[in-house]
C-alpha cells in the first residue's frame, strides 16, 4: 500500500505548527479521510468539522496545499505522486482549534438580511422557468469557502462594510424569488456594500456547488443597484411611471 | 469544582434539523421564550442531507392520490406495526406542511401549470414526492433556518448536550458543553423536546454522519423514557460500495423513482423475481433483501453490490433530476452515471424505532419530555418509506413544537438539582483524568465492526446472542477510555461520550432483534423467516432497568372502525 | 457550591489569520499563479500598444485612404474608424470614434476583472497577497464607481456595432471595371464579416444587456416576459462564454484593422475569391 505524506497545521488562536504524518492511501481516499485516519491512530485530540463526508453540508472546508476546498470531495489521487499534502484551516477567519474556524460572522450577516417576504395576494403559482434561475442560488451549503477567498474579506478585512459572496447569492435568491415583495436594494448597496466586490470571481472559482456566483448573483445584483442609483434614464421613467420599487 | 453557564428556557429544542427546527418555529409562534442546541453549526444536521423528496398527498400529479392512500402505502409499508394514530395524523397534515414551507420561501421544483411536482418512490401509490432536484433536504432546512432566524430564537451552536435533569419525575433542564471551549453549560427548562435524530454510526457501512451517535434515545431511556420497536433499523437498498472511502454513502432512491434500473451481474432485473409488480419501486426491506441475496448467490458486482443504471436516460434528465447524484459518482468513484451503471449495495441508513411518544403531541413516558422526528418511534412501524421521514418531521415537529409550548405555559417553574449537574460533568471530565486505558477511536472501530457483521440486514439467534455479549465486555471497556489533550474542541473527548451512548442503543437494538422470532419489515432472522400473526400485535419496548435495560412488548394500539374499513374496500370509495 | 457564570461572549470580533506578514505574492498556493495574469497583461498591453498607434494614424485605414498608386477595387474601412466622421481639427477620425468601443470594454465587467487582476494586482490571482491591503474600495468610490455607467457605453456600442455590419454589408461591394459597385467577396470581406460576428458575440453577451433584456424581471412567466424570458435565455448562452468572445472579438478587430491597414499600404495583396 502506498503513503503519502500530510502536514497539518495544528495549533489555537496564535500559535501555529505544522506535524507530518504519514498516512496510507486506499483507492478513492480523500484528504478527510486522511485526517480520520490521523484522529485514530496519531492525533486523537485533532479539531476538524464535518458532518456528511459528502459534499452536501458544507462542514470541512480548510486550504488544501494553498486551495481552498472541501476536505470530503479532495481525492488524494488528484495530487501528484509524491507531493506532500499541507492542510491549513480556512484563513480569512480565527481559528479555534487545528482545522477549526470560528465562522460566526457569517452567521450575523445573515441575520440582517431581510428574510422571505411574500408579496401581498400572492397566488402561490411559481413556474419552473422561474425556479431555474433562482434554485441555483439555494444550492449554497454554507462552506464559506467563497467567503474565505474573497480579497475584500481575506487581504481588506471589511468585515464591517461588506456581506460577502456567500451572502450576496443568498439576497440574488431572495430579490429574484417571483413572489418575494420586499426590497433588499439599499442594504445590498450601503450595507452588504456590494460596491467593494471587484467582480475578480475568486468566488466563483472556488463554490464547490458551481455557483456562478459572480455572473448570476453578484453581477446581477449589481446591475439592480445600478437602476435604482445610478441610471438616470431609469430613475426618469420610475417618476413617470409612478413606480417606486 | 467545575464552573459553567446557564440558560432558561420555557421549551428547549435539543436539535436543528427538520423536527428540532419545525418544533422551534412552532413553540416560538405559541409565544414561549425558546431556545435551540445542535451539536454542529446550524444548518449542517443531517436532514441536509436528505435527497430524494417529501412525502405529501397533494395530488398535483396524480389526481386520485389522497391521505387515505397515503395512510394505507405507509401502513403496508410499515407492514401494520406502525401507530395508526401516527401514520393518519402524517398523511392528513403533510400537504399543508409542504404548502407552508412554500409559503416561507422554499421552491420546490414544478409542474407546467405551477404546482409543486411531485416524482414517485419506492412504497407509494401515486407521484407524492415533493422535490427539489435531488436536494430537497438542504432546502427544508434552510427554509426553516431562515424562519428561526427571523424569529430571534437563540441558537446554540456546536453545543453537546449530554444530560438530562429531571424534578421529581418531570424533565427540568439539560446538561452539555461548547465543542469550542470544552466549558460546560446548563440548560433549565420546562419542556424539552429531543430532535436528535438517529443510530448509524454504531455500524460501519452508514449513510449516517458522525452526529448519528444516538444521543437523544440515550438521554431519554437514562432518564426513564420507554423507547420501542428499536429492532428496526432501516438497511438503504442504494448505497455506493466502491472505493472504499465512501462505502455506505447513500445512492438516493430518487435514482430509481426516475427510472433507475437494477441489474445483476448478468445483466438480468432482479426485481422481476422478489416483486415483479413493483419491481424496483418495490419498498426498501424487499429491495436490500433482494440486494443481499443476489450478492450473497454470486450474482453481485466486482465489488460486491449490484448495478443500477440510468444511462438509458437522457444525459440532461439525469443531470437536471439528479445532480448531486451526477457530482458524487463523478467526483468521488470515477463514474458518469450518465453513461454507465452505479455500483450499490445495502447501507445503515434509519431507525423506525425510539423514544415512545404520545401521536398527537410527541410527549415521551417521562412528563415535559418530548420527541419527534428519527429519534421518536412509532410512525414508521417495522418499515419507513422513503420521503416519509421529512414529512415526518414537518409534521410532527409542529404538533411537538405547539404541545411542548402549551405544556410550559402550564408549568411553574422547575428545580434543577445541583448534585446532578456535578453527577454529569464529572462523568464527562472522568475520561481525561485517566493516564491510561483504551482510545476511543478503537472501541468505536469494534463495535462497528461487530454490529455490522451481527446486527446486521439478516440475523440469528447465535448471532444475535453473540453480539450481546460483545458488547457487555466494549461496555467495560468503554468505562475505562483515555483521552489526551485539553477540552478545547477535541474529538476523542466527545466519541468517549457518545461511545457509551452508542453501546447502550446497540445493546437495545440487538435486544430487540433477539426477542422478535419472525421476520417483518426491515428486520429478517434467518432462522424465523416467516412474519407472524402474533407479533404483528405487539411492539417491542425497552426500559431502563437499574442499570441494566428490560426488553419485553407492548399490545398495538388498535385501529378505529373506520380506519380498517380502508383496507378492505378501494380507496376511490373513501374519498367521498 | 458550584459557581454559576454569566455566559462568556461567544463571538470574536473577526480578522483573517495570518501565519506571515501580509504583501504582495504572499500565498500558499504551489501553481504558476502568476501565469494567468502576466499573460492577461502582456494581452492587454500589445492590443493598447497597437491601437493607439494605429489609431493616432490617420492614413491607411480604408481602401480609400491606401498608398498613391495603389489600384484597389475593394472597399474596406477599418473598425477602428468607423464610423468614418471625418477628420476635424487635424485630429485622426479614429480619436472622435474609438472611446466608445474602448469605453465599453473598458467598463466591461469581464474586462474589469482582467485588468483589476493584471494591472492592479487587487488581486493578482486568487488567495495571493496584495500590495496595499486595507485601503481598498473596490468600485465604492471615484473614479471606479463611474464602472457603473456601463450599459451607456452600451448603448453606443451597439451603434458603433451597426455601423461595422454596414461595412461589412459595403466589404461586399466591389468597383468593377466600368466604375459601378458589384459584389464580390475577398479575404478582406471575410475578415470584415468575422469581426462583426465575434463583435457581435461579444456585444450581445453583455452583462447589462442580459439584465435590461430580462434579468431584471422577478418572473419570467407569461405574456411579454415571456418572450423576454426567450431572449434572456438567448443573452444568457453568449454571456456563458463572455470571456471567451471578449478575447476572440479583441484580436480579429485588431487584426481587421490591421489587414485593412496592410491592403491599403500595399503590403498584402488582398485575394478576390469571387
Ligand atoms: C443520505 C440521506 C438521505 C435521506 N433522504 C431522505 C429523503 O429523500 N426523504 C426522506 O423523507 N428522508 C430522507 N432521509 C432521512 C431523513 O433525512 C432523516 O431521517 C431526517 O433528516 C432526520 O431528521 P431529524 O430532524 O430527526 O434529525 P437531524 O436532521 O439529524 O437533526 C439532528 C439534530 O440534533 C442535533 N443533535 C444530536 N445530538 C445532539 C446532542 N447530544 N446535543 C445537541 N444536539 C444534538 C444535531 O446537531 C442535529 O442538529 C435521508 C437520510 C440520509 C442519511
Ligand atoms: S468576485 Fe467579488 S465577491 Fe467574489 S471573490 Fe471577487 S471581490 Fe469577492
Ligand atoms: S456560494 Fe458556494 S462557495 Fe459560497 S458558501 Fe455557498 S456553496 Fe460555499
Ligand atoms: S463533510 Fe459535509 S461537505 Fe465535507
Ligand atoms: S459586461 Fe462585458 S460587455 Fe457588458
Amino acid at each position: 500500500m502506498s503513503e503519502v505524506v500530510v502536514r497539518v497545521s495544528q495549533g489555537t488562536a496564535d500559535q501555529n505548527e505544522e506535524r507530518r504524518y504519514q498516512v496510507p492511501v486506499t483507492p478513492g481516499m480523500v484528504v478527510l479521510d486522511a485526517i480520520h485516519y490521523i484522529q485514530a491512530h496519531f492525533a486523537p485530540d485533532l479539531a476538524v468539522r464535518w458532518n456528511c463526508k459528502a459534499a452536501k453540508c458544507g462542514s470541512c472546508s480548510a486550504e488544501v496545499n494553498g486551495k481552498p476546498s472541501l476536505m470530503c470531495k479532495s481525492r488524494l489521487d488528484d495530487f501528484q505522486p509524491g507531493e506532500e499534502i499541507v492542510v491549513y484551516p480556512l484563513r480569512s477567519f480565527p481559528r479555534i482549534k487545528d482545522l477549526v474556524t470560528n465562522v460566526s460572522w457569517n452567521y450575523e450577516v445573515n441575520k440582517k438580511i431581510v428574510p422571505f417576504t411574500p408579496r401581498k395576494n400572492a397566488q402561490w403559482k411559481m413556474y419552473q422557468e422561474d425556479m431555474d434561475r433562482v434554485q441555483e442560488f439555494r444550492k449554497c451549503i454554507e462552506c464559506f469557502l467563497c467567503q474565505n477567498v474573497c480579497h475584500v474579506l481575506r487581504n481588506h478585512e471589511k468585515y464591517e462594510q461588506f456581506g460577502g459572496p456567500r451572502f450576496f447569492v443568498r439576497l440574488a435568491g431572495l430579490e429574484m424569488h417571483p413572489l418575494d415583495g420586499a426590497d433588499r436594494l439599499p442594504y445590498v448597496k450601503d450595507e452588504a456594500g456590494i460596491g467593494y466586490c471587484n467582480i475578480t470571481k475568486c468566488c466563483t472559482e472556488v463554490c464547490p456547488e458551481s455557483i456562478h456566483i459572480t455572473d448570476n448573483a453578484i453581477i446581477p445584483l449589481k446591475e439592480r443597484v445600478v437602476d435604482r442609483y445610478y441610471d438616470p434614464l431609469t430613475k426618469l421613467f420610475r417618476i413617470f411611471s409612478g413606480n417606486n420599487k | 469544582m467545575e464552573s459553567y453557564e446557564t440558560h432558561e428556557h420555557d421549551v428547549l429544542v435539543i436539535g436543528a434539523g427538520g423536527a428540532g427546527l419545525r418544533a422551534t418555529v412552532e413553540a416560538a409562534v405559541q409565544g414561549v421564550s425558546v431556545g435551540v442546541v445542535c451539536k454542529s453549526l446550524l444548518g449542517k444536521a443531517h436532514t441536509v442531507m436528505a435527497e430524494g423528496g417529501v412525502a405529501a398527498a397533494m395530488a398535483n400529479v396524480d389526481e386520485a392520490d389522497c391521505w387515505q392512500t397515503h395512510f394505507k402505502d405507509t401502513m403496508a409499508g410499515g407492514k401494520m406495526l406502525n401507530n395508526w394514530r401516527m401514520a393518519q395524523l402524517h398523511a392528513q397534515q403533510s400537504p399543508e406542511r409542504v404548502y407552508e414551507l412554500e409559503r416561507w420561501g422554499a421552491l420546490f421544483d414544478r409542474t407546467a401549470d405551477g404546482k409543486i411536482l411531485q416524482r414517485a418512490f419506492g412504497g407509494h401509490t401515486h407521484n407524492r414526492l415533493a422535490h427539489v432536484g435531488d436536494r430537497t433536504g438542504l432546502e427544508l432546512i434552510r427554509t426553516m433556518q431562515d424562519r428561526v432566524v427571523q424569529q430571534g430564537v437563540p441558537v446554540y451552536m456546536e453545543c453537546t448536550i449530554t444530560h438530562l435533569l429531571k424534578d421529581g419525575d418531570r424533565v427540568s433542564g439539560a446538561v452539555g458543553y461548547w465543542r469550542d471551549t470544552g466549558r460546560f453549560v446548563v440548560f433549565k427548562a420546562k419542556a424539552i423536546v429531543l430532535a436528535t435524530g438517529g443510530v448509524g454510526k454504531s455500524f460501519k457501512v452508514t449513510s449516517n454522519s458522525w452526529e448519528y451517535t444516538s444521543d437523544g434515545i440515550g438521554m431519554a431511556f437514562k432518564s426513564g423514557a420507554e423507547l420501542i420497536d428499536m429492532e428496526f433499523l432501516q438497511f438503504h437498498p442504494t448505497g455506493m460500495v466502491w472505493p472504499p472511502g465512501v462505502k455506505g454513502l447513500l445512492v438516493t432512491e430518487a435514482v430509481r423513482g426516475e427510472g433507475g434500473l437494477l441489474r445483476n451481474n448478468k445483466g438480468e432485473r432482479f426485481m422481476e423475481k422478489y416483486d415483479p409488480k413493483r419491481m424496483e419501486l418495490s419498498t426498501r426491506d424487499l429491495v436490500a433483501r433482494s440486494i443481499y441475496t443476489e450478492v450473497k448467490e454470486g450474482r453481485g458486482s466486482e465489488h460486491g453490490g449490484v448495478f443500477l443504471d440510468v444511462s438509458h436516460l437522457p444525459a440532461e434528465t439525469v443531470i437536471k433530476k439528479l445532480p448531486s447524484m451526477y457530482h458524487q459518482f463523478k467526483d468521488l468513484a470515477d463514474v458518469d452515471i450518465t453513461k454507465g451503471p452505479m455500483e450499490v449495495g445495502p447501507t445503515t441508513h434509519y431507525m423506525m424505532g425510539g423514544v415512545r411518544v404520545d401521536a398527537d403531541t410527541g410527549q415521551t413516558t417521562v412528563p415535559g419530555l418530548f420527541a419527534a422526528g428519527e429519534v421518536g418511534g412509532g410512525m414508521h412501524g417495522a418499515n419507513r418509506l422513503g420521503g416519509n421521514s421529512l414529512s415526518d418531521l414537518l409534521v410532527f415537529g409542529k404538533l411537538t413544537g405547539e404541545a411542548a409550548a402549551q405544556f410550559a405555559k402550564k408549568s411553574s417553574k422547575l428545580r434543577v438539582r445541583e448534585e446532578d449537574i456535578k453527577a454529569g460533568i464529572e462523568e464527562m471530565l472522568a475520561p481525561l483524568a485517566r493516564t491510561s486505558g483504551p482510545s476511543p477511536y478503537e472501541i468505536h472501530e469494534k463495535l462497528q465492526e461487530l454490529m455490522q457483521s451481527y446486527v446486521g440486514i439478516m440475523r440469528t439467534e447465535q448471532d444475535l446472542k453473540h453480539a450481546i455479549e460483545q458488547l457487555q465486555t466494549l461496555k467495560q471497556e468503554a468505562q475505562r477510555v483515555r483521552v489526551t489533550g485539553s477540552r478545547m474542541y477535541n474529538p476523542g473527548w466527545h466519541l468517549a461520550y457518545d461511545l457509551k451512548t452508542m453501546l447502550n442503543t446497540s445493546e437495545a437494538i440487538a435486544r430487540c432483534a433477539l426477542q422478535r422470532t419472525e421476520s417483518r419489515g426491515a428486520h429478517t432472522r434467518l432462522d424465523h423467516p416467516a412474519t407472524s400473526p402474533e407479533w404483528g400485535k405487539v411492539n417491542s419496548t425497552v426500559n431502563q432497568d437499574g442499570d441494566g435495560m428490560r426488553v419485553g412488548t407492548s399490545p398495538l394500539p388498535q385501529m378505529p372502525e373506520e380506519l380498517r374499513q380502508l383496507f378492505e374496500e378501494p380507496v376511490a370509495a373513501a374519498k367521498k | 457550591m458550584a459557581t454559576t457564570e454569566a455566559a462568556p461572549p461567544r463571538i470574536a470580533t473577526t480578522r483573517a489569520r495570518r501565519e506571515h506578514p501580509p504583501g504582495l505574492g504572499v500565498t500558499w498556493r504551489r501553481d504558476n499563479w502568476w501565469l494567468q495574469p502576466l499573460a492577461v497583461f502582456l494581452g492587454l498591453s500589445a492590443f493598447g500598444v497597437y491601437s493607439t498607434w494605429a489609431a493616432l494614424q490617420g492614413v491607411y485605414y480604408s481602401c480609400s485612404t491606401a498608398q498613391q498608386g495603389l489600384n484597389l477595387t475593394c472597399n474596406y474601412l477599418s473598425p477602428f474608424y468607423s464610423p468614418l466622421l471625418g477628420e476635424w481639427w487635424g485630429l485622426s477620425p479614429a480619436v472622435f470614434i474609438l472611446w466608445m468601443p474602448l469605453g465599453f470594454r473598458a467598463t466591461c465587467y469581464y474586462y474589469r476583472k482582467a485588468y483589476y487582476r493584471a494591472f492592479f494586482l487587487d488581486p493578482p490571482a486568487c488567495n495571493v497577497g496584495e500590495a496595499r491591503e486595507h485601503s481598498y474600495c473596490g468600485e465604492n468610490a471615484m473614479p471606479l464607481k463611474l464602472q457603473n455607467i456601463h450599459r451607456y457605453f452600451l448603448y453606443l456600442a451597439i451603434l458603433v456595432l451597426a455601423f461595422l455590419w454596414k461595412d461589412a454589408y459595403e466589404g461586399f461591394l466591389f468597383r468593377s471595371d466600368s466604375g459601378e459597385m458589384a459584389f464580390g467577396v475577398g479575404i478582406g470581406t471575410i475578415v470584415l464579416l468575422a469581426n462583426c460576428v465575434f463583435l457581435s458575440f461579444y456585444t450581445l453577451g453583455c452583462h447589462s444587456l442580459r439584465h435590461l433584456i430580462g434579468g431584471r424581471l422577478d418572473s419570467f412567466h407569461g405574456g411579454s416576459c415571456a418572450t423576454r424570458h426567450q431572449c434572456w435565455k438567448g443573452v444568457t448562452k453568449l454571456n456563458e462564454h463572455h470571456q471567451l468572445w471578449a478575447w476572440v472579438s479583441l484580436v480579429v478587430v485588431g487584426f481587421t484593422d490591421f489587414y485593412v491597414r496592410m491592403v491599403a499600404m500595399g503590403v498584402f495583396n488582398d485575394l478576390r475569391l469571387f
